[in-house]
């Protein structure tokens, strides 16, 4: 495989990764605050077709961008009130959330645009486009740094670099500031945090929509970003992939960060089977290719995962203890 | 004794805590009825009462844990509203709950900061919570590691991490529930001299227990509670402990288990070597050796988390072991297929397990359910080879209720419907009653009412009667020394000595129980 | 004490839950500009007008039964088996080796195989995650949805590449030989006289879906296995006091849990007569809304089952006749399980006041 293929399953891997970070990081917030969150798949989908739909209708991205936030964190308050107010079963409320994005997206899709629960195709102000970065044209001929700097690292649009600058964020926020200290403790020991005297419900609520906020970037990144329309069920399982990056990455901002790009590599390879022929020099099915995400992630989940251990609270609704 | 002279001629002062007329109820259960109660300020104010007394409920509607359904709250003498713990903290009122609210894997900064931190960024907050913990701990003798995480700590100084949030977040009046619970006897002298320290200069001390022996010691006042109900406050000096377990009872009670001497036979349990490591690498069990004939029980004594779970457990069949274990000669195994909990009980090992609620019973299960739990494949409950006899199941629960007391005896209850003691029963009637060779207890009476503890310890002297082998854990040494015939003491997964529970008395326990052997510096 | 009497934890909440699941689909179909009770009619005369449509709603509550036990044994061991759609594809795949494997004489000899085949097929899927959350501690939620994913791209390989007769462009099995034809509702009812049409796929598998329901009940309150099960869902650490092994409990839940969702595979598969690329259609799933709102359990699974096979069929009518597309059925699903699943608590505590407040009017 030559270098340029390469740098372009690279680049490929990077779009991809995208929308997985987003999701596992704001997974990360939400189970960390002690709220186990299967719905991220669901927000994502939500959060993909009424970012299409409004940038669609209104001709705006940055419009579609705040429809796909609103609609995500919505769903983020079902959650919130199923699993925090009426401390019901997380998974539970998770897998609901999920139907009811799938069946959602696709009825109002289908009242709103007639064309079989899709989206018009966008174009121009209506998705994010290329940024290209400075000097990236000036030094495109420098061997090897030039390419990298020019197609790997530049030429992408703005939420790819918003996705990458999330990580140091989360991480400063969660180990740098109060805020951070609470939510960790509240996903520890919700006693503790109560007999403190702050409100456990207010603390999971914020998490909760933080993790609607990010879950509405990934959601729209991938219908206004990665592609320029809405289709039905396009999120396609990259929610539970973000869940077993999150597990991967131990719940750690940075580690989540190179488990995204190590699962968008994986789908970016399957994107390439020729590629993948070129190296390994056998007839791969397209499906085995298509599965490969998905086989990874179980074979990540069972064996190097091992002793990861997740917020001691997690998936407990908190009921004070008489 | 402390002087008490606090308390005496302070008519002028306010009090500073007043409860007046305190109700709650959780659904059905009334937990506090038309509680009043003065606390003066500078004092050490002992609460006493059974478990369920609505010791624990009180407490936690002073510090705004529990919303209470009528009275007033009077802190230094102006009524105070406490609609969360935030109020409590800000009326100067700090907690030690009974379990710990610490988070496991912060360091002790992390936990004196959380909820009281000075800003929104971290790092200013703990370099000045620093500086004041350091302050804090000389002042009061509370040293403790402040980069040290939770985990690493012991349950005395988790303790301690407690008691300086509350100091940190400027309480005058402190309220502990039942601390010693966890502590050796020399660790809880420690707790009460800091406690006196903390009187001497000022502060104010709610102390929760169901041990008499705590009130005498270090309480200037104490209030006695009954099934919801106040029902005294007097003057420590001015009472003693009989008075006050008739009070918490309402009837004169035994304190003794009436026993004959026992009349041991051959070994039943032999124990060699027996060590234990755990999920996390930690050895438990450091090279056991024991024994337990027929006719007399042996009590394990010890501080709770000193490997006597893990004893039982392995015992049981449901944690691996290496080392030896006989019974009535023949050994037994310790891994592989024939090593479960199945296997022991068709071999003669009965057990009444420590926790209920987690072990011995399914909560949500019926009675008659429950009465056959881990004896579901006994020949007598099957219809056939494949089903199960219900009407059998059902039949035999019936019986064992009414030979065992228990209350209300309807077996198409669900466990989580009965009270502590009647559960308790359920669960001892199941065992005693497979007329087993070994019969292990663990804390046979934690939680239960002073009534049904009677009752509980005649069947297990009954057993032994019987020719049967006991083997007793607990972690209240009063139940120890009135119960066994010969007592082992366990500290850090090893045993330090065993006693004739004849020839010996509390303080010998209780150095054993803090791991220091006589005679061996 | 328990505040609220068992009638009412059985029945009441549950209905009060779908009451409410219903009241905000009809609030979504408001809001999309269609007419809600035009919608309802439309649904009750499709399915309930002539017995077509309530032979198509049998077919669909057949399949629900399977999914719904498979998802119900699997929650009485505690235990969130969403790879019931996964299982499911693989039973097809198991009951069409086995109808394509010998020309079969009889449906009566062919149809024990095919329930074997599509048993150990849908078994075998569920049993890797059991494993890997048996031994490897893997999170058995996410590795089941990972597994279907991975079953629909293993069967459209398979059909795409390995099974599709020679020339077809259609991704499916050849047709099964006769003998492998299931006799429909039609048929069965015919012979003793009574007219049904037959131009709905229901067929001698309702029946054994209704087995399968007795035969759970059976398992699950009167044997051993069943017992230490329920055990094993309460409470992990009672389990293993009583001697009851927590590994093989997981594994035996989620095999049954399995092979019941492969067994729906002769209702689709083999009274369909070949296996075709997306023969389950989200069984899998609806099985989580049916067992959810069945109470796990099989009088609660078949009824629920009913009312979803109404809902499926009468949403193929309304996507028919109106601008209502049939992913309807997976917004009223979706609120199914969140009202009876994880708002459960939303209509317990305030019925639990009510009920509280009558007893002390007694008292």
């Amino acid at each position: 495989m030559d270098f340029l293929t390469l740098l372009q399953i690279f680049d490929s891997s990077v779009r991809l990764a995208t929308p997985l970070l987003f999701a596992c990081l704001a997974g990360l917030f939400s189970e960390r605050a002690g709220i186990f969150d299967i719905g991220l798949e669901g927000k994502m989908l939500a959060a993909a077709f009424f970012s299409a739909a409004f940038a669609a209708i209104s001709g705006s991205v940055w419009v579609g961008l705040l429809a796909g936030i609103g609609a995500s964190l919505a769903l983020s308050l079902v959650h919130g009130l199923a699993s925090i107010t009426f401390r019901g079963n997380q998974l539970i409320s998770g897998v609901a959330i999920n139907f009811l994005a799938a069946g959602l997206t696709v009825l109002i899709a289908q009242s709103w645009f007639q064309q079989g629960g899709r989206t018009p195709s966008l174009s121009g102000n209506a998705r994010f486009n290329e940024i290209t970065l400075p000097f990236a044209d000036a030094v495109r001929d420098i061997p090897y740094f030039g390419p990298i700097y020019a197609d790997l690292i530049s030429g992408h649009s703005i939420l790819v670099y918003v996705a990458f600058l999330t990580v140091p964020l989360t991480w400063y926020l969660l180990f740098r500031t109060r805020f951070g200290l609470r939510l960790r403790a509240v996903g520890e020991n919700p006693a503790a945090v109560d007999t403190a005297g702050i409100s456990v419900l207010r603390l999971r609520y914020s998490a909760v929509a933080i993790c609607g906020v990010l879950c509405g970037l990934s959601g729209a990144y991938l219908a206004t970003g990665l592609q320029a329309l809405f289709v039905k069920d396009m999120s396609s399982g990259r929610g539970f992939i973000a869940l077993a990056a999150l597990i991967f990455a131990k719940w750690r901002p940075w580690y989540a960060l190179w488990a995204c790009l190590l699962f968008g590599f994986l789908q970016a390879l399957s994107l390439r089977p020729d590629a993948v022929e070129a190296v390994t020099q056998v007839k791969v099915p397209g499906q085995l290719l298509d599965a490969l995400p998905y086989i990874l992630t179980v074979v990540i989940l069972a064996g190097f995962v091992g002793k990861a251990i997740p917020p001691r609270a997690g998936g407990e609704p908190y009921v004070k203890e008489r | 004794m402390s002087d008490g002279a606090t308390t005496g001629g302070a008519a002028s002062v306010a009090p500073a805590i007043e409860l007046k007329g305190i109700s709650k109820a959780f659904g059905p259960v009334q937990a506090n009825k038309d509680i009043s109660i003065r606390v003066m300020p500078g004092t050490i104010h002992g609460i006493i009462g059974e478990n369920g007394a609505g010791k624990s409920t009180l407490m936690s509607i002073l510090y705004g844990f529990y919303k209470a359904d009528a009275g007033d709250i009077f802190i230094s003498g102006n009524r105070t509203e406490i609609p969360d713990s935030q109020a409590a903290i800000a009326a100067g009122i700090g907690m030690v709950f009974q379990h710990f609210k610490l988070v496991e894997n912060f360091t002790v900064l992390e936990n004196v900061v959380l909820g009281a931190e000075d800003g929104a960024r971290l790092t200013p907050s703990l370099a000045k919570a620093r500086q004041l913990l350091t302050e804090l701990a000389e002042e009061y003798q509370l040293n403790v590691d402040p980069d040290a995480t939770i985990e690493e700590l012991s349950v005395g100084y988790q303790q301690r991490v407690e008691i300086l949030k509350a100091l940190y977040r400027k309480a005058d009046i402190l309220i502990l529930d039942e601390p010693t619970g966890v502590l050796t006897p020399s660790e809880a002298d420690h707790l009460f001299r800091i406690l006196k320290g903390l009187r001497d200069e000022g502060k104010t001390i709610i102390l929760i227990t169901h041990k008499l022996r705590e009130i005498m010691d270090v309480t200037d006042t104490v209030s006695v509670m009954r099934r919801g109900e106040m029902t005294a406050t007097v003057k420590t000096s001015e009472t003693n402990p009989s008075e006050l377990a008739e009070m918490m009872v309402g009837r004169k009670v035994l304190l003794r288990v009436d026993k004959e001497p026992a009349q041991p036979k051959g070994n039943v349990l032999e124990v060699e070597n027996l060590s234990v490591v755990d999920e996390d690498g930690v050895q438990r069990l450091k090279n056991i050796s024991l024994n337990v004939r027929a006719g007399e029980i042996v009590g394990i004594a010890g501080v709770a988390g000193n490997g006597q779970s893990e004893l039982l457990e392995v015992l049981g069949g449901y944690r691996s072991a290496t080392g030896r274990i006989l019974l009535n000669g023949e050994e037994i195994d310790l891994t592989g297929a024939r090593s479960d909990g199945q296997t022991r009980r068709a071999r003669g090992i009965a057990h009444v397990p420590e926790d209920r609620h987690k072990e011995g019973l399914i909560l949500d299960f019926f009675a008659w359910e429950n009465m056959v739990f881990g004896y579901h494949h006994a020949p007598e409950f099957q219809k056939n080879p494949r089903f199960m006899s219900n009407a059998a199941i059902k039949a035999d629960c019936e019986a064992k209720m009414e030979r065992f007391d228990v209350r209300p005896p309807i077996p198409s209850l669900a466990a989580k419907n009965f009270s502590g003691g009647n559960q308790q029963k359920i669960v001892l009637a199941r065992e005693i009653e497979r007329d087993p060779d070994l019969l292990l207890v663990g804390q046979p009476t934690r939680g239960v009412d002073i009534g049904a503890i009677e009752f509980i310890h005649q069947q297990i002297v009954a057993l032994r009667d019987k020719g049967k082998a006991i083997l007793l854990v607990s972690v209240e040494l009063d139940e120890i020394l009135s119960l066994a015939d010969r007592i082992a003491v366990m500290f850090d997964g090893q045993i330090m000595g065993e006693r004739l529970a004849s020839e010996t008395n509390e303080q010998e326990l209780g150095l054993l129980m803090a791991g220091v052997t006589q005679g061996a510096a | 004490m328990d505040v609220i009497p068992k009638w009412a934890d059985a029945i009441l909440i549950p209905l009060i839950s779908i009451i409410l699941a219903f009241i905000i689909s009809a609030l979504v179909i408001l809001a999309i500009g269609e007419d809600p009770i035009n919608a309802l009619q439309l649904m009750v005369q499709g399915t309930f007008g002539n017995s077509a449509g309530i032979g198509f709603m049998l077919f669909y509550a057949t399949n629900f039964i399977f999914t719904g036990l498979a998802v119900a044994i699997a929650f009485h061991a505690r235990l969130f088996n969403i790879g019931g759609e996964g299982q499911a594809m693989l039973g097809g795949l198991g009951v069409a080796f086995v109808c394509l494997a010998v020309p079969w004489p009889h449906w009566t000899i062919a149809l024990p195989f095919a329930l074997i085949g599509g048993a150990l097929f849908g078994a075998g899927w569920a049993l890797i995650p059991a494993w890997l959350q048996a031994k490897r501690g893997s999170h058995i939620v996410i590795t089941t949805i990972m597994f279907n994913f991975i079953a629909s791209a293993l069967l459209v390989y398979l059909l795409v590449e390995v099974l599709k007769p020679a020339g077809s462009m259609d991704p499916a099995t050849p047709r099964f030989p006769e003998g492998a034809h299931l006799p429909r509702m039609s048929d069965i009812l015919g012979a003793v006289g009574i007219p049904f049409s037959d131009a709905a796929p229901v067929n001698v598998s309702f029946f054994i879906a209704l087995l399968a329901c007795y035969l759970f009940w059976l398992l699950v309150w009167r044997t051993r296995l069943g017992y230490e099960i329920r055990a094993y869902g309460q409470s992990e650490s009672a389990a293993r006091y009583a001697g009851i092994s927590p590994t093989k409990i997981i594994l035996i839940a989620m095999v049954i849990s399995g092979a019941l969702a492969g067994c729906m595979a002769i209702n689709n598969v083999m009274a369909a007569e070949r296996l075709v690329l997306n023969s389950v259609e989200g069984a899998g799933f609806i099985g989580i809304a049916v067992a959810l709102m069945g109470r796990s359990h099989p009088v609660g699974v078949l009824l629920a089952s009913l009312l979803f096979g109404f809902l499926v069929q009468g949403g193929a009518e309304i996507d028919f006749w109106t601008n209502i597309p049939r992913e309807l059925i997976v917004v009223v699903q979706a609120l199914v399980i969140l009202f009876t699943g994880a708002l459960d608590n939303m209509v317990r505590v305030p019925l639990a006041k009510v009920f509280l407040m009558f007893r002390k009017r007694e008292a």
